[in-house]
Parts: C-alpha cells; sequence; structure tokens
C-alpha cells in the first residue's frame, strides 16, 4: 500500500469507522443466548447427569449387589454393603456414591447387568453443603422414580447401540 | 429588622441553591443507573447476548440490584493503607464527577452557575480528577493500586493537553467562554462540522480521560486487576463506578455543548421545534454516551506505548496546529465572533 493511501486511511479513521459499522450491524441481529433457567438446551439421550438407582415396574429393586460398580468404579466412589433378604434375594443394605468424588465416567451404568444404577439427563442437583453430596441409597433410589420416565425412554433408545 | 434581612438575604438563597442542587443531582444518579444498564444492554446485543433481563421489566432494575450487592458488602480497608486519603480517594473522583454539572445549561435559562469562565471551570475539575486516582493508588499501598494509579494519571495528563487546545478552539469560534453562549453561537452551524477535527480529537481525548476502551488499560482487568480500584470494595468502589460514569455522562454533555449545538434542535423549523430544548440536549447527550458504548463493544485495548504516541504524537501536535490554522482563518478572513 502507497504511503499516501495509508495516510488518508488513518486520517479519516476509515478502518474505525468499518469497525464500528460491523459491530452496528450486529448490534440488530437475534441473540444466540439460550435464555438458562427459563429456557434449556437439547441434551444428548447419552448424557451421564445426576445418578439414579431404578426399580421394576412392579417396585421390585433392580440392583441384585453384585458389586460390579463398585468394583468397575475407577474414583471408588461407590460404597456398597449387601445382605441376603428374608425371602433369601440378594439385596443391597447400603448403596452410597459420593457425588464429590465420581467423576461422571458411566462405567458403572455399562457394569451393571440389570439397568439398576444410571446416570440420568439431571445435571441441575447443585447443593449448599459438600455433606449433601453424599448421596446414599434411599436419596439414588428417589432419583430413580422421579426421573425413571426420562431414564427409560433413554435407556430404550440407546438400546440398538448397547 | 435585621434578622429577617438574614433570613431573606442568605438562608433563602442558600435553600434555593441547595433545591436546584438537588434537582440536578438526583436526576444525573438516576441517569448514571440507567446508563450502566443501558450500556449492558447495546453491549450484549452488539455481541448476540441479552444482557440483563431478570431484575424487574426488561431487567431495568438491575442497577438497583447491583447498588444493594454492593452496599451490603464488608469495606475492606488494607493494613498498610492510609485510612484517611483512602477513603478521601473515592469521595474526591465522585465529587468531582458531579460539581462539573454547576455550570453545564441544559437550555437557556437552566443552568446552576451561569459564570463567564465556565469552560475554565470545566477544564479546572477535570484535571483535578487526577488527584483522585493518584491519591487512591497511593493510599492504598499495594503495588497493583499503584501501577495503575500511575498508568492513568500519565494518561489524563496527557490526552487533557490536547483537550485544552480544543477548548481553545472553541472558544475562538463562539468568542466566550461561557457554555450559554457558546450554545447560542451554534444558532447557525453546529461547530461539529467547521471544526470537525477537533471534535474527532475531542472525542476520542474523551474516551481517554475517562479511562474508557480502547484507553481502559488503568483498569485493564486482565492485566492489573482492576488498577487504581484494587483494593477497593463496597461503597468505595461504588463512589468510583458513579464517580468514572458521572464523568462520562459529564463529558458527553460537555460534547454536546461544544459541538453539537446544546439544546438548539437540529432544524429551526415546526416539527423540530415543538421538542422542548432540554429534550433535545438530554436526547443528544444519550446519544454520545452510546456512542462511547459503542465504541467499547468495538475496539480492543490500547497497548501503553501506542497510547503515548497518539496522545503526544498525533493529538498534540494536530490540535496545537488546528488551533493556529483556525486563529490564522478567522483573523486572515475577518470571522471573528464580536
Amino acid at each position: 500500500m502507497s504511503l499516501i493511501e495509508q495516510a488518508t486511511k488513518s486520517l479519516f479513521l476509515s478502518e474505525l469507522i468499518k469497525g464500528m459499522g460491523i459491530t452496528f450491524r450486529h448490534m440488530f441481529s437475534p441473540t444466540a443466548t439460550v435464555n438458562y433457567p427459563y429456557e434449556k438446551g437439547p441434551i444428548s439421550a447419552r448424557f451421564r447427569g445426576e445418578h439414579a438407582l431404578r426399580r421394576y415396574p412392579n417396585g421390585e429393586e433392580r440392583c441384585i449387589a453384585c458389586k460390579l460398580c463398585e468394583a468397575v468404579c475407577p474414583a471408588q466412589a461407590i460404597t456398597i454393603e449387601a445382605e441376603p433378604r428374608s425371602d433369601g434375594s440378594r439385596r443391597t443394605t447400603r448403596y452410597d456414591i459420593d457425588m464429590v468424588k465420581c467423576i461422571y465416567c458411566g462405567f458403572c451404568q455399562e457394569a451393571c447387568p440389570v439397568d439398576a444404577i444410571v446416570e440420568g439427563p439431571n445435571f441441575e442437583y447443585a447443593t449448599e453443603s459438600r455433606e449433601e453430596l453424599l448421596y446414599n441409597k434411599q436419596k439414588l433410589l428417589d432419583n430413580g422414580e422421579r426421573w425413571e420416565s426420562e431414564i427409560a425412554a433413554n435407556l430404550a433408545s440407546e438400546a440398538p447401540y448397547r | 429588622m435585621a434578622e429577617s434581612n438574614f433570613w431573606v438575604d442568605y438562608i433563602l438563597p442558600l435553600l434555593l441553591i441547595v433545591g436546584y442542587i438537588a434537582a440536578i443531582i438526583l436526576p444525573l444518579l438516576l441517569i448514571v443507573a440507567l446508563v450502566t444498564y443501558g450500556e449492558r444492554k447495546i453491549w450484549a446485543a452488539m455481541q448476540y447476548r441479552k444482557g440483563p433481563n431478570v431484575v424487574g421489566p426488561f431487567g431495568l432494575f438491575q442497577p438497583l440490584a447491583d447498588g444493594l450487592k454492593m452496599m451490603l458488602k464488608e469495606t475492606i480497608i488494607p493494613a498498610g493503607a492510609n485510612r484517611v486519603l483512602f477513603i478521601l480517594a473515592p469521595m474526591i473522583l465522585f465529587t468531582l464527577g458531579l460539581i462539573g454539572w454547576a455550570v453545564i445549561p441544559f437550555n437557556s435559562v437552566m443552568v446552576l452557575a451561569d459564570i463567564n469562565v465556565g469552560i475554565l471551570y470545566l477544564f479546572a475539575v477535570s484535571s483535578l480528577g487526577v488527584y483522585g486516582i493518584i491519591i487512591a493508588g497511593w493510599a492504598s499501598n499495594s503495588k497493583y493500586g499503584f501501577l495503575g494509579a500511575m498508568r492513568s494519571a500519565a494518561q489524563m495528563v496527557s490526552y487533557e493537553v490536547s483537550i485544552g487546545f480544543v477548548l481553545v478552539t472553541v472558544l475562538l469560534a463562539a468568542g466566550s467562554l461561557n457554555l450559554r453562549d457558546i450554545v447560542e453561537a451554534q444558532k447557525g452551524l453546529w461547530f461539529f462540522i467547521p471544526l470537525a477535527p477537533m471534535f474527532v480529537i475531542y472525542f476520542i481525548s474523551a474516551l481517554a480521560e475517562t479511562n474508557r476502551t480502547p484507553f481502559d488499560l488503568p483498569e485493564a482487568e486482565g492485566e492489573l486487576v482492576g488498577g487504581y480500584q484494587v483494593e477497593y470494595s463496597s461503597m468505595t468502589w461504588v463512589l468510583f463506578m458513579l464517580g468514572e460514569y458521572a464523568n462520562i455522562v459529564l463529558l458527553s454533555g460537555l460534547c454536546v455543548v461544544l459541538f453539537l449545538g446544546g439544546w438548539l434542535p437540529p432544524f429551526h423549523v415546526e416539527p423540530f421545534t415543538w421538542i422542548p430544548d432540554v429534550v433535545w440536549f438530554l436526547a443528544k447527550t444519550a446519544f454520545v454516551i452510546f456512542v462511547f458504548t459503542w465504541v467499547k463493544a468495538t475496539l480492543p485495548r490500547y497497548r501503553y506505548d501506542q497510547l503515548m504516541r497518539l496522545g503526544w504524537k498525533v493529538f498534540l501536535p494536530a490540535s496545537l496546529a488546528w488551533v493556529v490554522i483556525t486563529a490564522g482563518a478567522m483573523h486572515l478572513f475577518g470571522w471573528m465572533p464580536q
């Protein structure tokens, strides 16, 4: 670029005005915002969110205390204790997940032979204290009840690929 | 007898003046709050975002919520700080942001102090602003605060020189130091047309003077963690922010008075003259503030040496040359205002 051209350009602030024009034009373009607490983005059926323990439609717990999830958990976030129930079936007496340790890798739901432990679509479970994130069996079963329809739909849609 | 004289001669005018001051400052603070909201909305729109939209209708109460939040925070005074100066600095800056409004004419009669050296007064007030910043940086006894204050002071002093020359050309063209007379002198032609280069220099220097993008390196958030206000929190910080925005509004108002014809309508014909002149003044000021915001949404930050080069090597010679050209042309062609 010649010297004169460059001098004219900087004297009349042409680059600057061009830039301002761009921002002004973009002021009227639609926003890209997802207005979060009121609208939410789409979530994959494979999304690995908050854990849940599921039940069979007749109300029986799915978990048979095989402890595969506990064994596979790379963060060792799962603690299981089990005893035979009075009718002779094997059930957990304790099923804790330390949600602070958990790395949300999804190995537990892959290891589970009966689709009992799953990671649901919920990601809004922030708490005010750390202790509230140490989930016990009751909390996980409650999650299962709360999210069952979504979880079942997700599992069904992913079934062909598993 | 003597007593009644005292009341009528001293107390009544005093109360009247206090009333006038309140009538200027309260709407001004409201405007400052609205400016912070409007700015965020405009930046958001330019960046494909929504901006504040939760508190109140369209998020209009966001500044109130922010103010309340800041008020509830703890005022921290660092152990090594000079307590008196540390508290004094934001007050100085805030006061100076408001005090300039004394001479700004809202229309031909609405002006608090119709003094005949209005421009000099404003120039003095804006120069004093540096003290607030220097004191803040020095009194907080922190290296970041101090560095930020040094940069800020150097920048404000550099650009004040060219603002000074811009003011000189304007008062050459108007033939008066009184801001009301300057506006009246623009009845035929607003000064931003004949003094276009000075208008641009004034606007860019005003950006530097108020430490705004692209000259916001004194408070560069990423480098100096807030510059001279690092150590400030709660209400002391609010005073800095209010002072800064009051200053932006002040310099925008001054820009309108000096170059955009103050309260005068663009054309002296029917539909334009129906709108009250105060509204014209406020609308023009709002437009200049919008340009401030627009610039901030567009430009990245200057490097320090670029800032100094622009101030001393470009603006100073250019404004000086334009003073000489204006004065020479006026003398040569006999355009001097009588």
